[in-house]
């Protein structure tokens, strides 16, 4: 199927692919990234390869959609897949990946400080970007582990859809900047001496607004952590050049609906910027149509002249509701169509929307056979 | 204002919740509306930057200036964009005649740190801003500025930890101006005139992201207002009809006969594909039947907000509000 004219994106080609490493989904907030997440995932297991999920939300959605009661931080074989292939899931767990990436560069006295820090302690668990960092510092972990050949990765449901590719910058930025460098060694003389009227107003200012004791808290925290931010900041680099390469692809996930899309059009602009290869574009839960030869004026009109005569009460509803899914799947491919005329080379694929929810491994494999273009309705 | 009941009355901070995906910036608009019809004056706020109101009143993006975007009756809706680093700018400039220093503080990174990096921070920034225009008065001793405040917050995701200011900053700065700023806001989010609403589709996760919210806000102290189903589609189908076709069964024949008295052509093989329709359609009935079902748990009052066939517009926003009004919400 090609979605008005659009090029198509070939979930199989891409899942096929043993080159293919790392798929990427992302987008804004309740479009399905989560479902479509699994359901990529699960197709790869059962068309034979050997393929790993990770899922940010804190929620039980995909513990749910896969079936599973309990998720943790280590991957978890998923039971009752077919073919030779194996499909592994997991959770994140935001504060113990940042507690092991600490232990892991830090030796244990050092690593000890810092996990007693009120201020680590407040930024492993509630720092707005430590998810999208941990989310990024976990696929690293994986992808080095070379234990999958391809994983699958579910992005954070953030206030932007971009804060996973932003936030481990700007964390990285925070603990590299010069404010920390200044907090981390007040008394330091040299250079920054020159610049020292400006930083005594700011310190001033800080510890005015959060207090003197946050300020002393970041300071020992700087300094126990400064030993081991070298390979944090590396590793973040190394994640981020990870996403740029060659084996990595980025689907955006995208409702039919206008918000969505200017989102995923925002997406697709902003990973072109950063050079990360976009892979195309899923448009999930669209309305299909069974009876598409039948168009909503007509449909309309039918209905009236039914209701008007009296009769047949159940055609003239079914009429009507004929009328609102066409209607719906119209005004759907008009913003589907005014996306591909913008973004002419991003394949695409349509989901249709689902009758009921998705908890279990079939209703995933249905949304897979979608993906795969292979379930083509309406 | 009329003497009719309605049920948030006392209200003067509405925030309005939802998991992601269910329409809550919708929502919150339809009921700054609904709140302006009978001559208030409402301002509505966005806090993530997400440019989403704008679109929906037809207006340039917002900035962070309180802006008229509609007229309402007699009343107005105003809008407001509110920035963490805008907000922490004119906190300091309010509160330690500091607005000069923001330069400096920025070159420095400490806007950043504060707005992004200093966990609870930002938050207390927010709501800040928020709590100020909603104790805002046109002279000390006078009316308040505005009659009510609609606030399109973060999803229900993270709805606890942005209202819970205390907790977020008690842990870090427990003595900075920050503490006695966030007691504050506190005062506000926790009185009698706050309600926090939720906006849910009829999905089993939203309804379930909408029940832990209720509960863990509950658990907080804060008052929840009611539940506003998004996307509601009007019935159609009789219950009979929808039961039978939910397991599979639809009068075909009966149908068939209908679509050939409307003149319309190969009427069997038509009724055929329309019956496949009427099946998915009884399922997702059934389905969004069982989410209301459970939404009942939450013992709180639930309002119909239709789904806007054509995309979400002016006139379509007043039509909701005015089904917002009819149902005595506001």
């Amino acid at each position: 199927m090609s979605p008005g004219g659009a090029p198509v994106l070939d979930v199989d080609a891409l899942l096929d692919d043993p080159a293919t490493r790392i798929v990427v989904c992302c987008g804004s907030g309740g479009v399905g990234k989560t479902t479509t997440a699994a359901a990529l995932a699960l197709r790869a297991a059962e068309r034979g390869r050997h393929a790993v999920v990770i899922t940010v939300d804190p929620a039980r959605r995909l513990a749910q959609s896969l079936g599973l009661t309990e998720l943790d931080n280590t991957p978890r074989r998923v039971p009752g897949t077919e073919g030779d292939g194996s499909l592994h899931a997991m959770m994140l767990d935001m504060k113990r990946t940042f507690d092991e990436t600490v232990a892991a560069n830090a030796d244990a006295e050092k690593a000890a400080q810092i996990f007693d820090n009120p201020f680590y302690q407040a930024l492993s668990s509630s720092f707005a970007g430590t998810q999208e960092y941990m989310a990024m510092e976990k696929l690293g972990q994986l992808r080095r582990s070379d234990e999958w050949d391809l994983i699958v990765v579910d992005t954070p449901p953030s206030r932007s859809a971009l804060d996973f590719l932003d936030a481990p910058k700007r964390l990285g930025r925070f603990l590299d900047g010069r404010l920390l460098r200044f907090l981390g060694s007040p008394a330091r003389s040299g250079p920054l001496r020159l610049i020292g009227a400006g930083l005594g107003l700011v310190t001033g200012v800080v510890a005015r607004v959060l207090g003197a004791q946050l300020l002393r808290d970041v300071q020992s925290f700087v300094g126990a952590f400064d030993s081991v931010f070298g390979g944090f900041q590396e590793r973040a680099e190394q994640t981020y050049r990870l996403l740029q390469a060659e084996g990595t692809a980025f689907v955006v996930v995208a409702a039919p609906e206008q918000d969505a899309l200017r989102e995923a059009s925002y997406f697709v602009d902003r990973l072109s910027a950063e050079r990360m290869p976009l892979a195309g574009l899923v448009l999930n839960r669209t309305q299909h149509v069974l009876a598409p030869d039948l168009s909503a004026a007509r449909a309309s009109a039918a209905a009236e002249a039914l209701e008007t005569a009296g009769e047949h009460p159940l055609a003239a509803a079914v009429l009507r509701l004929h009328t609102g899914r066409v209607r719906r799947r119209d005004r759907e491919r008009r913003l589907r169509d005014r996306f591909a005329a913008e973004h002419p080379e991003v394949g695409m694929v349509e989901v249709p929307a689902r009758p009921e929810d998705v908890h279990d491994l079939d209703a995933l494999r249905e949304i897979g056979r979608a993906l795969g273009g292979s379930d083509s309705a309406g | 204002m009329s003497s009719r009941d309605r049920d948030w009355d006392g209200a003067r901070l509405h925030v309005v919740t939802g998991k992601g995906g269910t329409g809550k910036t919708t929502v919150a608009a339809a009921l700054a509306l609904a709140l302006a019809a009978e001559g208030g004056r409402v301002l509505l706020v966005e806090v993530e930057g997400r440019q989403g109101i704008a679109p929906l009143f037809g207006v340039p993006p917002l900035s962070y200036e309180e802006r008229r975007v509609a007229a309402a009756g007699r009343g107005e809706v105003r809008a407001l964009s509110v920035d963490a680093e805008e907000a922490l700018v004119e906190y300091l400039d309010l509160f330690h005649g500091l607005r000069r220093a923001a330069g400096a503080l920025r070159r420095f990174g400490a806007v950043d740190f504060v707005t992004a990096i200093a966990p609870g921070a930002r938050d207390v920034l927010l709501t800040g801003k928020v709590s100020e225009a909603v104790r805002r008065r046109s002279r000390p001793g006078g009316p308040h500025v505005y009659d009510a405040v609609v606030l399109d917050a973060p999803p229900t995701g993270r709805i606890a930890r942005f209202l819970d200011v205390t907790a977020a900053v008690s842990g870090l700065a427990r003595v900075g101006t920050v503490r006695d700023h966030a007691d504050q806001v506190r005062e506000v989010v926790h009185s009698a005139e706050t309600v926090v609403h939720f906006v849910t589709l009829l999905e089993e996760m939203p309804v379930q992201e909408c029940l832990d919210g209720i509960a863990e806000l509950r658990a907080l102290g804060l008052n929840v207002g009611g539940v506003l189903v998004n996307k509601v589609r009007p019935a159609l189908l009789e219950d009979s009809v929808l039961t039978a076709a939910a397991g599979g069964v639809v009068d075909v024949d009966a149908l068939a006969r209908g679509l050939q008295a409307a003149g319309l052509p190969e009427p069997d093989g038509l009724a055929r594909r329309l019956s496949g329709e009427v099946v998915e359609h009884a399922r997702h009935v059934r389905m969004e039947r069982e989410a209301r079902e459970r939404l009942a748990a939450a013992a709180r009052p639930c309002y119909d907000v239709a789904l806007l066939e054509e995309g979400v517009d002016l006139a379509g926003l007043h039509r909701l509000a005015e089904s917002l009004r009819a149902q005595g919400a506001v």
